[in-house]
């Protein structure tokens, strides 16, 4: 039920009935480096599967953060405003980024599961 | 983040980057450490608290020799070099005939000779024009068979003493000395691009790696990456060449007036020692300063800076999160009549305004050791 999917751009997905949270893996975290700053995107945009929806900074650069799927932001985890480096610590945990409630959440599955991803990852 | 690093050069700390487990990127032709595992921000603050180990033999090392070498580099640069004592080392730049920056360099009167240290990616260039506009008499000799470390923070004069004797102790900022360094003949100076105290040590290349090791071995020392040597020298007000300065910018507009002598000024007889002197008479259009973006955000190199009305009124030339300040900070040319410390102007943050305030450099105070200064 909640099993995690991920995309090409290392974001994870985590779905709950048609809401998927959302954040950035382990390996996009390491690859960062120290986060500084998590620009949220606002409650209710509404973005197509690969807009730009967050930007991540480290000490060292800005990064893109894509929406993995379309759908509407429904929350986004404002403790990142005072601690982004919950994204380091806990990338697929307390690190999570927003919430979108999915157009469709059956498209979830097209997404790479976690032994495919890890092939991904292992390619780069 | 997967740009290859197989063409790049390395330098001969590249195996011992690897095994401290580096991130490894190329930067200005060379295979270089950005972070080792602990990260940037642990690694700047090591520095600031402890003794950071850098390594820099990236850098140019070279020297002039020929009687009259400080005469004839002066025809190069606007620093003095005619008043510079032995031993002691000078900070200036190679200018263009626009007074415009080519790079900027340290300059050491060593025994005998003058002894340069350049950016990486400038050195080629560097030592053609130094061919070039030298005069027959003098020798350029790229001394490229040398490593350089950088040993920087407050702890760092208590390690060297240890392995270099009390004499290291007391070289006061901007000198330059013969030591032995566990019992490898270097080159030593007081120096660094941290805004701390330190040193820069220039060590056969063949004994680089011995000696970074038997540094490494010391309590207080652990390894810095380039981007902690960034923010660092940025919390510290200095300049990056090819983003604070370049062939578009003058000393004077960088706010470099400290690094050319009264003589120098009303002399000349540098390259753009014409438009130097005017923009000193006359001021100049736009100015390097320091700046604090509100909130959280980091402002980054070529963000656009405008007035309260939207006119464009200058540039962000670097800019990140400084550790030690705890947020962002930049640095950028600004509207000379706009460059006043505790004017607010607007950064355009991904389309986003984002106030910003113009402060003094440095963000980090520096804490060179001047020899004056007793203890308490």
């Amino acid at each position: 039920m909640s099993e995690m999917r991920y995309t090409e751009d290392h974001e994870w997905v985590r779905l709950d009935g048609d809401v998927a949270t959302v954040g950035i893996t382990d390996f996009a975290q390491q690859q960062l480096g120290d986060i500084v700053f998590v620009d949220l995107p606002k409650l209710g945009r509404k973005f197509a599967k690969g807009d730009e929806a967050a930007v991540v900074e480290s000490v060292k650069a800005a990064a893109e953060v894509y929406a993995p799927l379309a759908g509407e932001v429904v929350e986004v985890n404002a403790a990142l405003g005072d601690e982004p480096g919950q994204v380091n610590k806990a990338p697929e945990g307390e690190g999570w980024f927003f919430k979108l409630r999915l157009a469709d959440a059956g498209v979830a599955a097209a997404l790479m599961d976690a032994a495919a991803y890890a092939k991904f990852v292992d390619a780069q | 983040m997967s740009e290859s690093a197989g063409e790049q050069r390395r330098t001969p700390l590249y195996e011992l980057h690897r095994e401290l487990g580096a991130r490894i990127v190329p930067f200005a032709g060379y295979a270089m450490p950005v972070q080792y595992p602990s990260g940037i921000i642990q690694e700047h603050e090591h520095t600031r608290r402890a003794a950071g180990l850098f390594d820099v033999s990236h850098m140019g090392q070279l020297r002039l020799h020929g009687a009259d070498a400080a005469a004839a580099l002066e025809t190069l640069v606007p620093g003095d070099l005619l008043s510079l004592a032995p031993g002691r080392m000078r900070y200036t730049q190679f200018t263009d005939a626009s007074g415009g920056i080519l790079d900027d360099l340290m300059v050491t009167r060593a025994d005998g000779h003058l002894f340069l240290v350049v950016n990486a990616a400038c050195k080629a260039d560097d030592i053609a024009h130094l061919q070039a506009g030298l005069p027959a008499g003098i020798a350029v000799e790229p001394l490229p068979d040398r490593g350089l470390l950088a040993l920087q923070g407050p702890q760092a004069s208590a390690v060297l003493e240890r392995l270099a004797g009390p004499a290291v102790s007391a070289m006061p900022f901007m000198s330059q000395a013969g030591v032995a360094v566990a019992g490898i003949d270097c080159l030593v100076s007081r120096s660094g691009y941290t805004g701390e105290d330190g040193y820069e040590i220039s060590v056969p290349a063949g004994r680089t790696e011995e000696l970074a090791r038997r540094l490494l071995a010391e309590p207080e020392v652990a390894p810095v990456g380039l981007g902690a040597r960034d923010s660092l020298r940025l919390e510290a007000g200095l300049c990056l060449y090819g983003h604070d300065i370049d062939r578009g910018t003058t000393p004077i507009e960088a706010g470099l007036v400290w690094s050319i002598s009264k003589r120098r000024r009303t002399e000349g007889g540098f390259p753009g020692d014409a438009v130097v002197r005017q923009q000193l008479a006359e001021g100049v259009s736009r100015r390097r300063v320091g700046l604090r973006p509100e909130g959280r955000a980091p402002i980054r190199e070529g963000t656009v800076l405008t007035d309260a009305s939207g006119t464009e009124i200058g540039t962000v030339t670097s800019g990140g999160y400084g550790p030690t300040v705890g947020g962002p900070i930049a640095m950028g040319y600004v509207r000379a009549d706009l460059a006043g410390t505790g004017t607010t102007v607007t950064a355009l943050l991904r389309g986003k305004p984002v106030p910003a305030e113009i402060v003094g450099l440095p963000f980090v105070a520096q804490r060179y050791y001047r020899g004056e200064e007793r203890k308490a």
